[in-house]
């Protein structure tokens, strides 16, 4: 049973913590494709920006969740949002708009969203430092240890674990609403359908180009600033998040925003199970096995330095064997 | 070649033909002159390493402006390839490790490179197994388990090898050859790469090609980290060997020359190859491609087999770039490859100079160059200025001053970035497109 508990602490937890981040991140990555119909490699780095406005609020305000029993981190979250979401439309109507009004090609705007990228990370570097920093700047992180009976060993949960669940329910519920009641929801999945239909049938684009916006740098900020609690903030998170984001987004179908959640757990499971020891499972065994089949100590498929390779493995199988992704993206 | 030809200028091209290159004088007379500054005020040797370096990277925005220029492909992990032909100029070229061939640990490292290969045979065969009447769905389950076994064992020997290799003989050391046959090598290996990602991802949209290629730079760079039985991971191999007399027997001075005027030979070699191709049939077929890809299908060409030869041959371009740029360095370092330094750098000499002109791509590349090293020192200088202001006015402190000062440098790269797409999308060079009324 240990072995069980030890498989549910390595694997299930911190598989769903890996999955909810990659699925947010993706559903911000597939909304702007699905509307502006280009790769958006400054993504992560948005994710590192909102944390980077979560960071240095909390470190305005260090007290401030605790009359309400929150991290202080979580109470600022909106403020980012909103913070991170003005980027992001400044961003677009400072770089972007005038090389959509110039008909380029979506290649050109995937270069102009690297350029992107880099001024961001230059800004956060310059401001943050390249050190890491800690999320809970007066606090400690709570850890919750649930004795299951009969076993020696705690299931082990901690604080900003699940306020990251919560919140990812939260979102995932609410952006569900939004696109299959609110009118501005509908008229974005018009657009992503069809953008010349969507104007000629009254919709407001520019509104809903904005709209995009807002939402992905919120989801982004969420995002960022769950993952920078569950370990802590670093300047040069995001280059690592970009390859499994990406591969989320691409199995999920590019364009389909429930497609990029189920992508998200697919890759953050995947890559848990990946780098999980497996031999760790099979030790009870051990003695019944016959001789001449000797275990070896460690049975992770990849060695946690190779972890990256998981998300493009995945992305790679999906481009040969189903370019549309598993739910019928829009485009190959 | 970002806007819609119809938006071109029709008569460029005709009217410059018989014209005196008066933009081309005046843009590289601009160049000698920033290089002659360089020059004077720091000091011939080091311009000279300057000078080479800027010349290995013209051949990474030579490989690049093919792939990107000619038929509108983005490379995002030139970083990746550079890596790969530096690794290959330097296991070609460093001396040859006796205690390791000495040991028995060749001959077992041999076992399991067989066994991976019979492993891959095997599941190969497997795969194929629905040709005798096996059905789909076994074939697949059977050929997983068969490959994720078969992965296990090799991969638990591979560990187990390349562990005692580490702890014995540290490393497996070079082959102690002629460092130009790992430049070749390098080349070879960064297009095989190439040919790898390019079958997956040139037959789907762009945006795929650039994850695929940011993807494996990783992944490579990964590999030469951790891999220390190979490439000493972290603890970085030097000094690696010149084609040239070093500079411990002729001088910096005299070495770096030489070692230029043999990068100033490959350069020339490959821009007068590359001219003759962009101006055969093969160049126009190319650029037919690019620019009406529906067409170009409709007149019988090969568009995703195109497609494949330029980014394998601009793969190739960009291993030897990245192998002679590191037997310059004379220091393997796997970590010291940053997508800073070896991929958005190149992309700006390339968007810069004018992509698909090769010309241009030169200027480009050695004006970035030059930009670039010297924007370091001044990015430091500009960051004391504020600073004193700053502690002067606001009593401001900030710490590790001179990594920002270097990160503000990422900043200025971006924003060159996106303004040159916004305001000079085809260069300051840009390619010449030939109309035929």
């Amino acid at each position: 049973m240990n072995e069980l508990i030890y498989f549910f602490n390595y694997v299930v937890v911190a598989g769903s913590v890996t999955g909810c981040i990659y699925a947010i991140g993706a559903v911000g990555v597939t909304l702007i494709y699905s509307i502006l119909r280009f790769a958006h490699f400054a993504h992560a780095d948005m994710m590192t920006l909102g944390t980077l406005a979560v960071l240095l609020l909390t470190l305005a305000f260090p007290h401030a969740g605790a009359p309400l029993g929150l991290p202080t981190a979580i109470v600022m979250l909106p403020v980012a949002m909103a913070f991170t979401s003005l980027v992001a439309v400044g961003i677009d109507r400072a770089f972007y708009q005038p090389l959509r009004s110039h008909g380029v090609k979506p290649i050109v705007m995937v270069i102009a969203s690297l350029g992107v990228t880099l001024m961001l990370q230059g800004l956060i570097r310059l401001f943050a430092g390249t050190g890491s920093q800690n999320l809970y700047v007066d606090a400690r992180k709570e850890i919750f240890r649930i004795d299951v009976p009969g076993v020696t060993r705690p299931i082990i949960l901690t604080e900003p674990q699940i306020i990251l669940f919560v919140i990812t329910i939260v979102a995932v519920v609410g952006l569900h609403l939004f696109l299959t009641r609110a009118r501005l929801g509908k008229a974005m999945r018009a657009m992503s359908d069809n953008p010349d239909l969507a104007r000629a049938s009254g919709i407001n684009t520019k509104l809903i180009i904005t709209l995009t916006w807002v939402i992905a740098g919120s989801l982004a900020t969420i995002a960022g600033t769950l993952l920078s609690l569950d370990v802590a903030f670093k300047p040069d998170l995001s280059f690592f998040l970009l390859l499994p984001i990406f591969a989320a987004a691409i199995v999920g179908g590019v364009g389909h925003p429930y497609g990029a959640i189920a992508g998200g757990f697919l890759v953050g499971f995947a890559e848990t199970l990946a780098v999980f020891n497996w031999s760790v499972l099979l030790r009870p065994l051990r003695d019944s096995l016959p001789t001449w089949l000797e275990l070896p100590n460690n049975l992770a498929l990849v060695g946690t330095e190779y972890k990256i390779v998981v998300p493009f493995f995945i992305l790679v199988a999906v481009l040969i064997w189903r370019p549309t992704g598993i739910f019928k993206g829009k485009v190959i | 070649m970002t806007a819609p030809s119809s938006q071109r200028p029709a008569s460029s091209a005709t009217s410059d033909r018989r014209t005196l290159p008066i933009r081309e004088l005046v843009l590289f007379g601009g160049l000698a002159l920033v290089v002659l500054a360089v020059f004077a005020t720091m000091g011939p040797a080091y311009s000279t390493r300057m000078l080479v370096e800027a010349s290995c990277y013209a051949i990474l925005a030579l490989g690049l402006t093919i792939q990107w220029g000619y038929a509108g492909q983005f490379n995002a992990g030139i970083m990746g390839f550079v890596a790969l032909g530096g690794f290959s100029a330097t296991f070609f070229s460093i001396p040859v490790n006796h205690a390791f061939w000495a040991s028995d640990l060749p001959g077992r490292l041999g076992w399991v490179l067989l066994a991976m290969v019979v492993v891959t045979a095997i599941v190969f065969a497997i795969s194929r197994l629905d040709r005798i009447g096996v059905p789909k769905l076994l074939r697949t389950t059977l050929a997983i388990v068969a490959g994720l076994i078969g992965y296990l064992v090799v991969i638990s020997w591979l560990r187990s090898v390349t562990g005692d290799i580490e702890s014995q003989v540290e490393f497996i050391g070079g082959l102690g050859l002629p460092v130009w046959l790992g430049w070749i090598v390098g080349g070879a290996l960064a297009g095989g790469v190439g040919y790898f990602i390019g079958h997956i991802c040139l037959g789907l949209r762009s945006d795929y090609l650039v994850i695929a290629t940011l993807g494996i730079a990783e992944i490579i760079k990964a590999f030469l980290k951790n891999s220390d039985w190979l490439t000493r991971g972290t603890a970085t191999i030097s000094p690696l060997p010149w084609p040239v007399p070093d500079p411990g027997q002729v001088g910096f001075l005299t070495a770096r020359s030489l070692y230029l005027s043999v990068t100033v030979v490959m350069i020339a070699v490959i821009f007068f190859l590359l001219h003759r191709a962009y101006h055969a049939p093969w160049g126009r077929m190319i650029r037919a491609i690019r620019d009406n890809e529906v067409s170009a299908a409709a007149m019988g060409k090969s568009i995703n087999r195109r497609r494949q030869e330029i980014f394998v041959f601009g793969c190739i371009l960009m291993g030897i770039g990245g192998a002679v740029l590191t037997s310059f360095n004379g220091l393997f370092d796997p970590q010291g490859y940053l997508p800073l330094n070896h991929t958005f750098l190149v992309l700006v000499m390339v968007i810069l100079g004018g992509p698909g002109n090769n010309l241009g791509t030169l200027f480009g590349a050695v004006l970035v160059y030059v930009i670039w090293i010297m924007s370091g020192p001044m990015a430091l200088a500009v960051m004391h200025a504020i600073v004193a202001l700053g502690a002067h006015w606001f009593d401001w402190q900030p710490g590790n001053l001179d990594s920002r000062a270097l990160q503000a440098r990422v900043f200025v790269i971006g924003l060159l970035i996106l303004l040159v797409l916004r305001f000079a999308p085809r260069g300051l060079i840009p390619e010449k497109v030939a109309h035929h009324d």
